[in-house]
């Protein structure tokens, strides 16, 4: 008995002086990782005390009179109501503290716009619901969607510690270099925010917006989507990993590496199997979010593909391709020509055209892809099984 | 009609009220322009080609410009620049072109949209020639190479040294059958 | 006056065609109410939604629409039309006039808002949904990706509008020309001052969002291009039109907040207003500047950074006239007699949380700390700090103050301070929470969350829950005012200056047909 009771006082002192929950239950702003990150922190603290100040003065002042100058404590009104000179005070003193705010909030300002003389130039682009990067200069440029997977989020598997915050493939970056950020949207208006860098910006379609940073701390720095963009807002999370020079390097020839070895597949014949498995994994990375991982959508917005002419009709295949390759107009499907490689598309169209019990067997391969690229048509000479 | 001075009040109420909804279209509106134009708003480059005053090129400094290129949603066109950037001296020409292409089997038409960072350098970087002075048609499979040259200006604030030119690039066909290929500026 | 009309007509007619200012009155307070319940419902299909992480009872597509039309309908159909109400029972009877100027205009401007509201709640019935894109709707998100309801949308709003301004012109000829004689401008109570300035600024901008909403509609379906960049235009004017409206408007839910607590706590400390002409000055500048911070909502978007400046000095600058009026009310107090009868307890939850969240806002108006703040949970407490204690706490103060004058009853005080108890503790079990999810990076408008945050969305969800339900509590206290009570007297508040205090409890339907004289 004596024992627990114990234990309950213990973990309830814990609750309360413990850091480790205090952590937990972040309630400040981060400091985060760069040198502006620190200077807003420190602004942000600097007037925040001074707005405790203020309030626990005119508060003090108030609940002063709230106590002692009560009626029932016998308190009979003065009818003083008016001083010009505590008028003139009153006036000036906050205009003052205001003017002491704005000096240092100038300065950090100032430091905010200068992106000048950058050393990487990295261009981000907000889509529907993903972000795009592309490093300027280096011939290196994708997408970077939520892998966070549905389970997790309709509740049928437990959430990870990093729920709605991960992606498939982060930015990386290096660190102590000056990157610049040219932000832009190729829809809505997006918003780029990291908090641990102290970045947002807004991705406005058809205009150029610039940011920059320069991390201090290697490190994984996590953040959203700031600007309602439709549906999936709140499912367009970006992650940066943040590494010393030499991995970045690394990285940047892996990228490279993994681009020409992603041609290469291209021309490989591929079996039915190899590409239901891989057009399953781009289906839930890129298409379930309105398609749904039943195929049946999310009717007017969002069309079935399950039964749906285009993914069951043998002489729709073309057209099929097309709507992937390059779009609908006036309606949420995108263009993914450069978002997939033609492997992934093809995966991704065996996919649909055989799961949800749209058995039709056929099998585009991504060599169709590539050939309908270039003049438009599909033939179906590569399909090894789609033939009757 | 002699008003009452209640009636005077009303007819004055209700006149500001007008006048703030037209003031929305004919003043802000244009205002907005002029201001994206004097502070580089927007990265907003003039929308007519740039008549070079001869200037003697300033060798001093070398200047680099990026280009970027975008495809709205709904824009399925191959779109990209010659070359991802070029150095060059104040009032010097830079030359290089985009590439286009319509993959699609529907004649289409393009408008490409300016926009400059940072906007301190947007008045700075002149367009003798560009695309997107115009709408761009396009018929099905069809392709071109459209060419570009600029000019930065010698006074560009000694502190830049790098910009940024990034075009997006708008399927307009509906808008372009709707209205003919007039001249496109936000406004009535 | 003739003797042959005395009363209301009888049956529902009355209200149809009735020119009142008092049926008027209370017509508006009771459609604002069950607009404040319908979207107050939208709030709890939020929060409980936010409840914990996951997709649970709606899916994000539905989500957005509930926070759009939440906004939407709290904002132009509970705040404001609660103060038009509030303005049409008291402003006449303040300074003496008969009724309103415009009394038949009256009843246009309160029967469109009925139909503006159900045309807009009908959107969430057609194809498509409702409107999903914030209230706030910024282009090109509301015109080429808003569901095919938009145009209807815009339809409401532009009623809404026209109703608000035929209002504020009512207002403004009624305290311009029917005065009672003696009754100064510098003499008037500050309600019917701030309503003034409040009027003005409604027949400023209400046209400016009319223009908005039109543009958007010629954008949609007549081949404009104003926010489309493709087509010339540019989709960051539409933010700065909508925010030239939309920060003055945010004054028009908070002017007449003040105008009440203005008149309440001198009431209860027995003692007069500090500063009146101070105040009368800050409610002016307080308007004045409304005009010209706009782009502070606006500071990520890419504005250069001498108007970034600018943008940031100006709204500093806001923090100095609001200071008056806080310190006023405190000095008022100060060696007062004060006693806390329901209306008081409101003024002075209004006067602490109100400067919470006035603080709030000195700190969003820092643009570099906005850069970290901004399109956050820490926005969302800021707004709802200073329009859920700021706006509805006035309201529900003024109604409070006012209740005994309309019904000729005292209304039950146990309850009503149990209301007010319950209010004020779920107000701040869910609002105050808010400042930390957002601090620690949760952005707004979003269903779902990474778990970081899931504690203090719980506490919210349940501060939500319980101030939802307590407002059920108000509904049960007015009705039972109305229906049965004591006796309320001409000036059942001790405190209570002002001429509507001289008309008897209930207030007869027709008063001061003989202007009364001022002193």
């Amino acid at each position: 008995m004596r024992l627990q009771a114990r234990r309950l006082v213990m973990l309830l002192v814990g609750l309360l002086v413990s850091p480790a929950l205090w952590a937990k239950w972040a309630v400040n702003m981060p400091e985060g990782v760069t040198d502006l990150s620190h200077s807003i922190y420190g602004l942000h603290m600097t007037i925040f005390w001074i707005t405790v100040a203020i309030g626990v003065l005119v508060f003090a002042v108030m609940f002063w009179s709230v106590i002692f100058h009560r009626k029932s404590r016998g308190a009979k009104a003065s009818e003083f109501h008016e001083s010009t000179l505590v008028e003139i005070l009153w006036t000036s003193i906050p205009f003052a503290i205001l003017v002491v705010m704005a000096i240092p909030a100038t300065k950090t300002l100032i430091e905010v716009y200068d992106a000048d003389d950058a050393d990487i130039d990295i261009k981000v682009t907000g889509y529907q619901w993903k972000w795009q990067y592309e490093y300027l200069g280096e011939d290196v440029s994708f997408f970077s969607n939520l892998s966070t997977s549905r389970d997790e989020i309709n509740n049928s598997r437990p959430k990870n510690e990093n729920y709605l915050l991960e992606v498939d493939e982060p930015l990386v970056v290096p660190i102590g270099k000056k990157i610049r950020f040219l932000v832009t949207g190729a829809d809505v208006i997006h918003s780029w925010w990291v908090p641990e860098l102290a970045v947002k910006k807004d991705a406005i379609p058809g205009f150029i917006n610039e940011s920059w940073t320069k991390i201090n701390t290697p490190g994984i720095y996590r953040g959203q989507c700031a600007e309602l963009c439709g549906k999936d807002h709140g499912f367009m999370p970006i992650v940066v990993d943040a590494r010393p020079m030499d991995e970045y390097q690394e990285w940047l020839e892996g990228k490279r590496a993994e681009a020409e070895k992603i041609k290469e597949l291209t021309q490989k014949d591929w079996t039915m199997d190899e590409l239901m498995t891989r057009g399953e994994e781009v289906y839930t990375k890129v298409c379930v979010a309105c398609h749904q991982a039943n195929g049946q959508g999310i009717p007017p917005m969002f069309p079935p593909l399950k039964g749906n002419a285009i993914a069951v009709d043998r002489d729709k295949i073309g057209r099929h391709i097309e709507v992937l390759l390059y779009g609908v107009k006036g309606t949420a499907m995108q263009a993914f020509k450069d978002q997939l490689s033609e492997v992934d598309m093809a995966a991704v169209i065996t996919y649909e055209r055989n799961a949800w019990g749209n058995n039709t067997k056929e099998v585009v391969t991504p060599r169709d892809i590539l050939d309908y690229k270039k003049d438009g048509k599909y033939t179906g000479q590569y399909s090894s099984e789609g033939g009757k | 009609m002699k008003l009452n001075p209640a009636q005077k009040t009303i007819v004055k109420a209700a006149i500001t009220a007008v006048a703030m909804f037209a003031f929305v279209f004919w003043v802000m509106v244009p205002l907005y322009n002029v201001l994206c134009k004097v502070t580089g708003l927007n990265g907003k480059t003039d929308p007519e080609p740039y008549t070079s005053v001869p200037a003697a090129v300033d060798e001093s400094r070398l200047i680099t410009v990026q280009f970027l290129a975008t495809n709205n949603k709904g824009m399925n066109w191959d779109f990209k620049p010659s070359v991802h950037q070029v150095k060059i001296h104040p009032g010097e020409i830079g030359s290089l072109s985009f590439y286009v292409r319509n993959p699609s089997d529907k004649d289409m038409v393009g408008q490409a949209i300016p926009s400059v960072s940072p906007f301190e350098a947007t008045d700075f970087l002149h367009k003798t020639e560009c695309f997107c002075f115009t709408s761009q048609p396009l018929e099905a499979r069809g392709e071109k190479t459209m060419p570009l040259k600029i000019i930065v200006d010698q006074d560009l604030p000694k502190h830049i040294k790098k910009l940024t030119l990034s075009y997006t690039l708008f399927d307009i066909t509906a808008l372009d059958k709707r209205n003919g290929n007039k001249k496109r500026t936000a406004g009535l | 006056m003739s003797e042959h009309h005395h009363g209301p007509a009888k049956g529902l007619m009355r209200w149809v065609l009735t020119t009142n200012h008092k049926d008027i009155g209370s017509l508006y307070l009771w459609f604002s109410f069950a607009m404040f319940l319908l979207g107050g419902a939208m709030a709890m299909v939020i929060r409980a939604e936010l409840f914990q992480p996951g997709l649970q009872i709606v899916q994000p597509e539905f989500f957005n629409q509930m926070t759009t039309m939440h906004g939407l309908i709290m904002v132009f159909g509970a705040v404001m039309p609660a103060f038009v109400g509030l303005a049409n029972w008291m402003i006449p009877m303040m300074i003496g006039a008969p009724d309103m100027a415009l009394p038949r205009m009256n009843n246009w401007s309160f029967w469109i808002l009925p139909f503006a509201f159900a045309l807009l709640v009908s959107t969430l019935f057609m194809e498509g949904g409702g409107p999903n894109f914030g209230w706030t709707f910024y282009a090109p998100l509301s015109t080429d990706y808003g569901p095919p309801s938009t145009t209807f949308f815009i339809f409401a709003v532009h009623m809404m509008g026209i109703s608000s301004i035929m209002g504020a012109i009512n207002v403004i000829a009624t305290i311009l020309n029917l005065r009672a004689p003696g009754m100064t401008l510098m003499k008037m109570p500050l309600f019917v001052w701030t309503w003034l300035v409040t009027a003005y600024l409604l027949i400023a901008v209400m046209p400016v969002l009319a223009g908005a909403v039109t543009m958007m509609l010629m954008d949609i379906h007549f081949g404009t291009s104003f926010f489309n960049a493709g087509g010339g235009g540019d989709p960051v004017l539409f933010q700065h039109v909508f925010w030239f409206f939309g920060h003055p408007e945010v004054y028009i839910m908070i002017l007449p907040a003040f105008g009440i607590v203005s008149a309440i706590i001198p009431a209860f400390a027995r003692k007069p207003l500090f500063g009146y002409t101070s105040m009368v000055y800050a409610v002016a500048s307080i308007a004045f500047l409304s005009f010209i911070v706009w782009a502070h909502h606006m500071f990520t978007v890419g504005i250069p950074l001498v108007g970034e400046v600018f943008f940031m000095y100006a709204t500093m600058l806001i923090a100095v006239p609001t200071g008056v009026k806080v310190f006023n009310w405190v000095a008022t107090m100060f060696k007062g007699s004060l006693t806390f009868e329901t209306p008081m307890l409101f003024a002075v939850a209004f006067v602490v949380l109100f400067t919470i969240g006035g603080f709030s806002g000195l700190m969003l108006s820092i643009a570099p700390a906005d850069f970290q703040y901004h399109d956050t949970y820490f926005v969302v407490a800021h707004f709802h700090y200073v329009l859920v204690p700021g706006a509805i706490f006035a309201i529900f103060a003024g109604v409070y103050y006012w209740l005994p004058k309309w019904t000729g009853h005292m209304y039950d005080t146990a309850l009503s301070k149990v209301h007010f108890w319950m209010s004020f503790i779920g107000m701040n079990l869910t609002f105050f929470p808010m400042h930390f999810v957002g601090l620690a990076g949760m952005p707004r408008r979003i269903p779902d969350y990474n778990m970081q945050f899931a504690d203090f969305n719980m506490i919210s969800s349940v501060g939500g829950f319980m101030f939802g339900v307590t407002q059920l509590l108000f509904l049960f206290i007015v009705i039972k005012c109305v229906r049965t009570g004591d006796k309320a007297e001409a000036k059942p508040w001790e405190g209570a200056h002002g001429l509507e205090w001289m008309v008897p409890s209930p207030a007869p339907y027709h008063t001061f047909s003989t202007p009364p004289e001022v002193k």
